[in-house]
């Protein structure tokens, strides 16, 4: 059986528990930006775009057998590590299991400074626009 | 002689861990840190004297006044302005900017006015005059940057003298990359073209003397917070005849003569400017920063300055693929820059986990950003109470964050 979203969020928890500091997490997070696919140019349109203030943010959504899949890319490859983790943890569900997901993972493993205001870096923004997207083709199913 | 071991304990901000490392504190554009005396004052007000001032008749009203006004005072004093009363409080350099585009402008543009601001300059200098251009049918015009980022002046002269300027609105000093404007060439050209020119002093106060009556200043914008004083508090110095002139910008308490139905008379300068109770806490708490600075060697503090620039410039362009942007012949003490290969963004999440805390993005000057095309920098400014010490932890930290990058 397929993993729920929270099966991931614990995956996520128990690899962040093996870092001891602050960089090992960090260079994992950089390594995760590095290896996300990213998007192709013709994807990163203004549709797509979701502002931050210092780093823009893409983010393309499309439906595959009842699932939604995200597939996004960042200028900031911290940004795009966070991005991953969400892609990871989010996208292959169902829009309702997405609606309905709580993304404790973010602050479990210590990353939910990003998600403050004062990043600006769009990753709030990001997780409104995937509750966005999952709300929109949930009517539609 | 002032010790930098001795001032560091004036500022108690900077005695702290930052993710466990000793704060180094490197953004001091975006907003200077307030020594001891500022704090001691702000909380010697609300102890003792809290009152609404100007027309309270009991003794803490008239001791809140007097300090309220003494703060106008000594800032007449720090200006070389003609009087006090032409020093008018506001909510910060963008609010006296505003002031000035919303009643000057509104009573004095014309359809076809042209308003000239710079490449170089802050938001709030460019969308005040957008919004009041739309307004009365003017246009903005910009004056160019050069590729080291100093301002093109034969093509401010080309457009002095090829349309009707009615106001020039540029910056002291570039608030993204340091560059310091020859604003009394500036003010001079304006002048002799018949435009009158507003200065952003935001970033100049806090490093650089300012006489608005030697360098013939229309108007001078700044903030208290970004010399050393609280924030919500900003001044707007303007010529008498040209502060007289202009209609009030918002209408209330305070700014009022008569009031009846059947119409109302305004009060003076600076009154007339300043309408409701305003920041009387922090205007007050201000003052002590022009003692504070006053107790400063101002040999000292120019010179602990300079030494910085040169040593972190010069530091910092040992680090392999850094660009500095911005490398005009007369700066203050802020160096902006990119590693290749980086986002400013990621620098500046990861400096910040070695305790350093540094400015990145855009800088609110997305024009000047455009004309690099740049997506923004990572930028350091620095104060007297910085040091070489601090230099060398951004230095080592930044290769460090490289790596980590690359």
């Amino acid at each position: 059986m397929a993993s729920t979203i929270n099966d991931t969020q614990e995956e996520l928890i128990e690899e962040f528990g093996l870092f001891e500091d602050w960089a090992d997490k960090y260079e994992y997070l950089i390594d995760l930006g590095k290896k996300l696919p990213g998007l192709s140019e013709d994807l990163k349109t203004d549709e797509n775009v979701i502002k931050g203030c210092q780093s823009k943010v893409w983010l393309h959504a499309f439906m595959q057998d009842g699932k939604l899949i995200f597939q996004a890319d960042s200028e900031a490859v911290i940004v795009k590590g966070l991005i991953s983790m969400l892609i990871r943890v989010l996208s292959g569900h169902s829009p309702t299991e997405i609606l309905k997901a709580d993304l404790y993972f973010i602050d479990r493993i210590g990353m939910s400074q990003h998600l403050a205001q004062t990043r600006s870096n769009g990753l709030l923004s990001m997780v409104k626009q995937m509750k966005n997207y999952a709300l929109a083709y949930s009517s539609q199913v | 002689m002032s010790s930098i071991e001795q001032i560091r304990l004036d500022f108690p901000v900077l005695d702290q861990l930052v993710n466990g490392s000793p704060l180094v504190y490197f953004d001091n554009a975006a907003t200077t840190q307030k020594p001891k005396a500022v704090l001691d004052a702000l909380q010697h007000y609300y102890s003792l004297d809290n009152a609404n001032i100007h027309r309270g008749i009991h003794s803490l009203a008239e001791r809140a006044t007097a300090a309220y006004e003494l703060t106008r005072k000594k800032i007449q004093q720090f200006l070389h302005a003609e009087s006090s009363d032409q020093i008018i409080f506001t909510s910060g350099t963008t609010g006296g900017i505003n002031l000035v585009a919303q009643t000057y402008g509104r009573a004095n543009f014309q359809a076809g006015d042209k308003i000239l601001v710079s490449n170089l300059e802050h938001h709030s200098n460019i969308v005040p005059w957008q919004m009041i251009a739309l307004e009365r049918g003017a246009e903005v015009l910009v004056i160019p940057v050069s590729d080291v980022g100093e301002l093109d002046m034969d093509a401010y002269c080309q457009i002095l003298q090829e349309n009707t300027v009615k106001l020039v609105a540029v910056n002291h000093v570039s608030n993204a990359i340091g560059t310091i404007n020859p604003i009394k060439e500036m003010i001079e050209l304006a002048h002799a073209h018949g435009a009158k020119i507003l200065i952003d002093g935001a970033q100049s106060v806090a490093h650089l003397e300012v006489d608005v009556q030697e360098f013939d200043m229309d108007f001078f914008a700044f903030s208290a917070h970004k010399l050393f004083g609280p924030t919500g508090v900003g001044v707007l110095y303007g010529k008498r005849e040209l502060l007289e002139a202009m209609p009030p910008y918002q209408g209330g308490g305070e700014m009022i003569k008569e009031v009846s139905f059947s119409g109302t008379t305004y009060n003076e300068l600076p009154y007339k400017f300043e309408a409701g109770t305003p920041n009387i806490a922090d205007v007050i708490a201000f003052s002590a920063s022009f003692d504070y600075l006053e107790s400063l060697d101002k040999g000292w503090v120019e010179k602990q300055e300079n030494e910085l620039l040169a040593y972190a410039t010069e530091q910092l362009s040992q680090i392999d693929g850094l660009r500095i942007i911005g490398n005009a012949a007369k700066k203050i003490a802020v160096i902006s820059f990119l590693i290749d290969g980086t986002h400013p963004q990621d620098i500046g999440v990861l400096l910040d986990k070695f305790g350093i805390a540094i400015r990145t993005g855009h800088h609110c000057a997305q024009p000047l950003m455009q004309r690099f095309e740049i997506p923004g920098t990572c930028r350091a400014s620095f104060s007297f109470y910085n040091t070489k010490e601090e230099i060398d932890r951004l230095v080592t930290s930044l290769k460090r964050v490289k790596t980590m990058l690359l």
